[in-house]
């Protein structure tokens, strides 16, 4: 009796489990074929959403983005991501994928260049627009929020102008590690670090803009030119083309000149 | 929503794929005599005490297109295995797999060995004793095992992150939907998915550990407690 009693019940679950299984996973699938796959660099956050907001606006083309740090998503389009288009917030990354042969020859394009800017919240009581560099140096700054700069091309940039500035051997125990330039602006945000070196994308967003920031002079760090990719084993190069021209064309320019980005001058493939 | 269905849905299949695994596994290792035993039962615990990111790294290497299961799945079915539903089903039984076999272990190991003694004397074999004389004795190490396994596959982002890419619809479980809401400082909605998962799992947990405690006390009854 015990053990109809259990088995019945088990028979049921076995049921249940097989349903979840199967359906689901018919109804979902057909649906995701359509739609445009991109990895965005985690500076991208807002811009993105905006830019392909647009696109579907204008084209009726819905798109997949998935934000991160452009040093993860190398790793895993090596390993077979299936993305369309990987945007990156730096050229080395596209240009190794190029060089594995993982990309469609050829379409490597830089679409916009990066700015750094320090960042506090409005409530913070330093004048980083004053103060410059020195606000890092202030009494009540006990983290520094910057993204890893192993893989965050905003990190390598944030840590390189530092050095730069010559104050980055006085900083460097302070320093807390976004894992991607999203997270990094996300701890000084949220107050758990008092001042970031963050993206000027983020700092100009709606969850930021009324923040206090200063613009790092760009002859403190390397250019940080972004370069996008459409991916070889991409489903979709069509489409991908179609938004890549998207993104640099007039409307598109406009919305990342938005997010502060510049245009990157003179050549638009890298000349390597 | 969708994030929160998917995370369901894959709880309840390594759920289910575990209790079919780990049956006869923690069978053997609980009647098994070999001299080797505690090597097998060493890589079953490894999970527990392993960073996710390892476990994620190492599967990421292997399903990807670059390693060797990722390469047999490509031509057994012509697509990858890494960053889709599958791979995370395989990441998660491998991740959770502990938490299924060592709840029904320890419930076989529990078993007054002198019921086995009688099963056999009267003549029953060794599937018929483990079905009806077991099976039934085990009952909370079984349900354990479930929620346990259940629980954790749902609460799993280490080896998600790694070896799921993030995808929606495919593995963008809930709780990496709470890691996007929070990095893009949309607080409100992480708020509600983290409230809403946290809701879902108290009840599961509560019904079952209430539903467990009747079956528990009566266990060696013909019915089950009413």
């Amino acid at each position: 009796m015990m053990f109809r009693f259990v088995r019945r019940r088990v028979v049921v679950a076995a049921l249940a489990a097989a349903v979840a299984l199967f359906l689901p996973a018919q109804l979902g699938r057909s649906a995701q074929q359509q739609k445009l796959r991109i990895a965005a660099a985690a500076d991208l956050q807002f811009a993105m959403a905006d830019l392909s907001g647009q696109y579907e606006k204008q084209t009726g083309t819905a798109t997949d983005i998935t934000y991160g740090s452009s040093g993860n998503f190398f790793t895993q389009i090596q390993n077979g991501a299936p993305f369309d288009l990987f945007f990156s917030a730096d050229t080395d990354y596209p240009e190794k994928l190029d060089a594995a042969g993982l990309t469609e020859p050829g379409s490597l394009n830089k679409y916009a260049v990066g700015r750094i800017v320090i960042w506090v919240p409005t409530e913070s009581k330093i004048d980083v627009a004053r103060q410059k560099w020195d606000s890092l140096l202030q009494a009540g700054v006990q983290k520094i929020a910057v993204a890893n700069p192993q893989h965050a091309p905003y990190g390598r940039a944030a840590v390189e102008a530092l050095k730069r500035a010559g104050i980055y051997d006085q900083v460097q125990s302070r320093l807390v590690y976004g894992e991607n330039i999203s997270q990094a602006a996300q701890f000084v945000q949220s107050g758990n670090a008092q001042v970031g070196i963050i993206a000027l994308s983020l700092a100009l967003s709606p969850a930021m803009k009324d923040g206090k920031r200063w613009g790092i002079p760009a002859e403190d760090y390397s250019a940080i030119e972004q370069g996008a990719v459409i991916l070889k084993n991409s489903q979709n190069k069509d489409a991908a083309r179609k938004f890549l021209e998207f993104v640099k064309s007039g409307s598109g320019r406009a919305i990342l000149a938005r997010f502060g980005f510049a245009i990157p001058g003179g050549a638009e493939k890298s000349a390597r | 929503m969708d994030a929160l269905l998917l995370s369901i849905r894959l709880a309840l299949i390594v759920s289910a794929i575990l209790f079919a695994l780990g049956l006869p596994l923690a069978y053997w290792l609980t009647y098994s005599r070999w001299p080797g035993k505690f090597i097998v039962e060493a890589i079953v615990a490894l999970p527990l005490v392993l960073p996710p990111t390892v476990l994620g790294f190492y599967l990421l290497v292997a399903m990807g297109s670059r390693g060797a299961l990722g390469r047999f799945w490509q031509a057994a079915f012509g697509h990858g295995l890494a960053f889709t539903f599958t791979g995370l089903v395989i990441a998660s039984v491998l991740y959770s797999l502990p938490f299924a076999v060592q709840p029904l272990a320890g419930s076989f190991e529990s078993v007054d060995r002198k019921l086995l003694d009688a099963s056999a004397v009267l003549s029953a074999g060794r599937l018929r004793t483990f079905l009806r004389v077991i099976l039934p004795l085990s009952i909370p190490g079984m349900i354990t095992a479930l929620v346990l396994t259940f629980a954790h596959t749902l609460g799993e982002f280490g080896v998600v992150l790694m070896v799921g890419g993030n995808l929606s619809g495919a593995t963008r479980t809930v709780s990496i939907d709470i890691y996007d809401h929070v990095q893009a400082m949309e607080y409100g909605d992480a708020n509600r998915t983290a409230l809403g998962l946290l809701i879902f799992s108290f009840v599961v947990l509560s019904i079952v550990y209430g539903v467990n405690r009747r079956l528990g006390r009566r266990t060696w009854a013909p019915w089950p407690a009413r």
